[in-house]
């Protein structure tokens, strides 16, 4: 995924009005794109070929259905450690190698390590925690979501 | 809440994004052998059942240049966190907002990821969360993240 931004002549109006406007949804329909385009003022193939473009130069990283994790069964849980910086590159490998470890950060914090586990039962969450404890010797704080709000977030384009 | 394997086939299919064509539901259709009707008419369900939150386009919002991030955590009055949290979560610059527990030396339980162009701005709009919370907020702090170890999507499979 690219992480740098973009040339500031990169995207133009019409680039921009897509972003802005498809963050917010996309039809489930037969023609979507023209139903989608329409609303914008852009022909069916313009706008494929136009999210075609973003998704290429990686202005987009997703295009599709956003489902909700926990609807669809599984445990999550975000995690915490505090592993000293000589153990540090041991320890990502140890947890890293946990496929249920779905993304790991390291943050500045005395706790320095964040991950999510990812399982299809809240046991195996704790198993794999324990897990990871005995192998790194390092406590593994648990922070499973006890509400999530709704989300206004948009990147203006 | 319940899935069947028709759904679960669905969502195995779709999870890593839509064809880029002009039916692209049909497209799915195709691929698991059914009618394009009733991909379409199960994807509506799963929307009104909010197992699909929407379908949308992702910006990549570091190419468009909202390039410095940080979760911040502070520690809410009981109380008021679940009040106060919605109104940070509907903030436009937090992706996302959760109540958590704390645990020992981590009196933090609300969460809220905030996004911006410069690090200074990230710190800018943790001064507007802080002003939102109030006195309801005892202490907070910020974590930015210094690597990413390991990014993988969440997957489901598409058996039953």
């Amino acid at each position: 995924m690219r992480r740098s931004s973009l040339p500031p002549d990169a995207l133009d109006s019409t680039d921009r009005a897509i972003l802005n406007a498809l963050q917010d949804g996309f039809p489930i329909s037969k023609h979507p794109f023209a139903e989608a385009g329409a609303k914008l003022g852009i022909a069916e193939e313009d706008l494929i070929a136009r999210i075609t473009n973003l998704r290429e130069i990686g202005a987009i990283t997703r295009f599709g259905p956003f489902y909700d994790a926990a609807a669809m069964g599984g445990a999550f849980c975000l995690c915490a450690m505090e592993v000293p910086a000589a153990e540090f590159e041991e320890a990502v490998t140890l947890v890293n190698a946990h496929p249920e470890v779905a993304h790991n950060y390291e943050r500045t914090h005395r706790l320095n390590m964040w991950f999510v586990l990812a399982c299809e039962t809240e046991e195996g969450i704790g198993r794999v925690a324990k897990k990871i404890e005995l192998e790194t010797g390092h406590s593994v704080l648990r922070f499973p979501k006890l509400r999530e709000f709704f989300i206004g977030f948009r990147v203006q384009a | 809440m319940t899935l069947d394997a028709i759904d679960r086939r669905i969502i195995a299919a779709t999870q890593s994004g839509l064809s880029l064509s002009p039916a692209p539901y049909a497209v799915v259709a195709a691929q698991l052998h059914l009618t394009e009707d009733e991909v379409i008419s199960r994807m509506q369900a799963m929307q009104a059942r909010g197992i699909i939150r929407r379908i949308a386009l992702a910006p990549n919002h570091y190419a468009l240049g909202m390039v410095a991030n940080g979760m911040s955590v502070w520690d809410v009055e009981d109380a008021r966190a679940e009040t106060l949290g919605a109104q940070i979560g509907a903030l436009p610059f937090v992706s996302h907002s959760y109540l958590r527990p704390r645990a020992e030396g981590w009196p933090y339980n609300l969460f809220a990821m905030i996004h911006g162009s410069t690090r200074d701005e990230v710190e800018d709009k943790r001064q507007v969360i802080a002003g939102i919370l109030g006195d309801a907020a005892r202490a907070n702090d910020i974590l930015y993240s210094t690597r990413i170890l390991k990014k993988t999507g969440m997957r489901i499979s598409g058996g039953a």
